[in-house]
């Protein structure tokens, strides 16, 4: 274990690089599989009957309820590579979170407009302080928050180290605020909201919406990795500045 | 009582400062690092004292008498650029706090406060703030600190920077005297400093091997 | 571990009176409410305890950033990580002293603001005690901030930022109980209860987080 923790400049690129091969062969396949999936997925969405009750904004469905499932699996997955950072130090690790927090806030901001968007023809306003929505507003906020503190500091590896711990702190707290939200909630509805888990959901609707999902997740470890790559590049292309740096002080 | 470092090697942001260090000290010894500015001193140092974690490699100390190791950091004091002592406590305060913080590892006992500030020749200013003492007075103050709790080891980076050359004399002579009660120091120094049994180890600062091998 | 709280109260004392200033902040942020909302005495008795439970929550967090700076600047925090005793346990007491220096004060003067905010005794007694029971949890969480912070070239703002969702649950339950104990049909006793267990949870979490950020953020 030591001697495979025994990091050195070059074997420590090693395995980033094995990452960058891998990705390069998979990429392709992932992303075409992804758009075949997104294009099967919405034209089942858009073919399919509308909900008596709610007509065709009942397709916001399709959009809405993926994204809002990928923005607490990314959560996970973050958490998952914090622990990867903290507890094996994994370079790909770092990595992993940092390329992650953008893709999680664009998938919840992409839950909140939807949500936002579906709410106006059924509450008849844009936002209500429903217990989901606050719930993954919150979330949004943590991300913004994680993203901001990786801006914050200049040195990659502590960066991810610091930002590791938060995202821990702040996965051990989701489901505190989730219930402490719902609680809240249950305080102040106002009883003339119609809730949004109402009826069960028709298969009719089911199929899509499960096509849609693996759609999404599919979207997400696309761009996932794709991030990863270039964080890799990007990192790469620092140590090669640095170094032109030293050379060309050495040589003088 | 042996302090073993195996095959340290350190990162600082992207850069290797240093790799593969080895080196042992026994009872009594110390090892003086020296080299220019940005050449890894602080950076080994802090490594020593736990404070950075070495990117490779262990550093132990070894007790002959029970057949144990402990880590390096928990039996030894570390006097980096900065005091550790609060300005707005009176000397007094700050060494008693340390003192009683600190304790003393196995094997030996800290002196009192007062014993301790009379060892750097401060000991009339114990009960002024800390704040009030000038640079060359706080460094010794902070000096002060290595004696009232009991450790092996001693780590100091520059220990006598903005310092006289009485007061230099002075804590070289603090430090000899620890050694031959069997302690070891580890130093970072640009100034001679006169220790006993000296290993001296040049540091040489940021060493990579470019993409056709030649060692810059 | 007592001198260390010791050391730390006796420091906050004397540095330049962070908690008056933390207890000036509570106190205008809660006399400028009235101006915004205007000076109906029923419509600010009804929203005090929320007000109040808010100011205190700001003005807590105000100080907090700096919990592990000013060691960190003296080179004091070097020593405190060198240490065989747990880091969590010199985390925890450097929570619990600043909680003692800094929010205490916050907490006693809650009943002089509830005045103003003309709510009657019951209210001003819950959002007493719901504040005494609540805001050391306050200082766990932010522990976890102050340890980021102390890697940052300009930490504060952000700190707060990244504490703030984090302080949900506590300001919920806090000022659901304080309002249970003044409105009938609501039990005073649950979220009283697990205002108690959030304390206790982040007194643990609290700590733990804020000891592995500080291993993590030597230089």
């Amino acid at each position: 274990m030591t001697e495979s923790l025994a990091i050195t400049k070059f074997s420590d690129l090693a395995n980033p690089t094995r990452f960058l091969a891998l990705a390069a062969r998979l990429l392709p396949w992932m992303a075409g599989l992804c758009c075949l999936l997104f294009a099967i997925g919405l034209y089942l969405a858009f073919t399919t009957e509308g909900d008596y009750q709610q007509g065709d904004t009942v397709r916001i469905m399709y959009i809405h309820v993926p994204a809002a499932w990928l923005s607490m699996m990314c959560y996970s997955v973050m958490a998952l590579s914090a622990i990867g950072t903290l507890v094996w130090r994994h370079p790909l690790a770092d990595v992993s979170h940092k390329a992650a927090a953008p893709l999680g806030a664009a998938f919840t901001l992409i839950a909140l407009i939807t949500g936002s968007l579906w709410g106006k023809p059924m509450w008849g306003t844009w936002w209500v302080w429903d217990a989901r929505l606050t719930s993954v507003f919150i979330l949004f906020l943590m991300y913004l928050g994680i993203i901001a503190l990786n801006r914050a500091m200049d040195d990659p590896s502590k960066a991810a180290r610091v930002s590791a711990v938060l995202i821990l702190i702040g996965f051990v707290n989701i489901p505190i605020i989730k219930f402490s939200v719902d609680w809240w909630n249950t305080l102040h509805q106002p009883a003339s909201v119609i809730r949004m888990d109402g009826p069960t959901i028709d298969g009719e609707f089911l199929r899509p919406l499960l096509i849609m999902a693996i759609a999404y997740t599919l979207l997400f470890f696309t761009l996932h990795m794709m991030a990863m790559r270039n964080e890799i590049w990007r990192r790469r292309i620092a140590t090669q500045r640095r170094m032109a740096a030293r050379t060309a002080s050495r040589e003088v | 009582m042996r302090l073993l470092a195996e095959n340290l090697s350190a990162h600082r942001g992207e850069d290797l400062i240093f790799s593969n260090l080895s080196f042992s000290l026994a009872e009594g010894e110390a090892l003086l690092l020296t080299g220019r500015n940005g050449s890894g001193k602080s950076t080994l140092l802090r490594v020593a004292a736990g404070l950075l974690r070495p990117a490779s490699g262990s550093l132990r100390l070894w007790y002959d008498e029970t057949r144990r190791a402990y880590n390096l950091a928990e039996a030894a004091h570390y006097l980096g650029h900065r005091n550790a002592m609060k300005m707005e406590l009176t000397v007094r305060e700050n060494l008693a706090f340390w003192q009683s913080f600190l304790g003393n590892t196995e094997g030996g006992r800290g002196v009192s406060v007062l014993e301790a500030a009379a060892a750097v020749e401060l000991e009339q200013v114990l009960h002024l703030p800390f704040g009030y003492l000038s640079a060359g007075q706080q460094r010794r103050m902070a000096f002060a600190k290595l004696l009232v709790a009991y450790r092996p080891v001693w780590i100091v980076d520059e220990p006598t920077a903005a310092l006289d050359i009485s007061a230099e004399a002075l804590l070289a002579r603090l430090m000899r005297e620890h050694q031959s009660q069997g302690g070891m120091i580890l130093a970072a120094t640009h100034q001679p400093l006169e220790l006993l049994n000296v290993k001296r180890l040049e540091m040489k600062g940021f060493v990579y091997t470019n993409a056709e091998g030649h060692d810059l | 571990m007592i001198d260390l709280l010791l050391r730390d109260l006796k420091l906050s004392v004397r540095a330049g009176g962070g908690a008056l200033i933390g207890v000036l902040f509570f106190m205008t942020v809660v006399a400028v409410i009235p101006f915004g909302v205007g000076p109906d005495l029923n419509l600010l008795s009804r929203i005090g305890p929320a007000i109040i439970w808010i100011g205190a929550l700001l003005a807590a967090l105000l100080g907090l950033d700096r919990l592990f700076q000013t060691d960190r600047d003296d080179g004091s925090l070097d020593l405190m990580l060198m240490q065989e005793q747990p880091l969590v346990l010199t985390v925890l007491i450097k929570c619990l002293s600043h909680w003692l220096a800094n929010i205490l004060p916050l907490v006693i003067a809650s009943p002089l603001l509830g005045l103003f905010m003309n709510m009657n005794e019951v209210a001003i007694g819950a959002v007493m005690i719901t504040l005494l029971v609540g805001s050391p949890a306050l200082a766990f969480i932010g522990a976890v901030g102050a340890a980021v912070a102390v890697t940052l070239p300009r930490g504060g703002l952000l700190v707060s930022i990244l504490v703030l969702p984090l302080t949900i649950p506590v300001l919920i339950f806090g000022v659901s109980a304080s309002y249970a104990a003044v409105e009938d049909p609501a039990p005073f006793l649950p979220p009283f209860l697990i205002l108690v267990a959030i304390t206790m949870f982040f007194s643990v979490i609290g700590p733990l987080g804020a000891a592995l950020a500080l291993r993590n953020a030597g230089d």
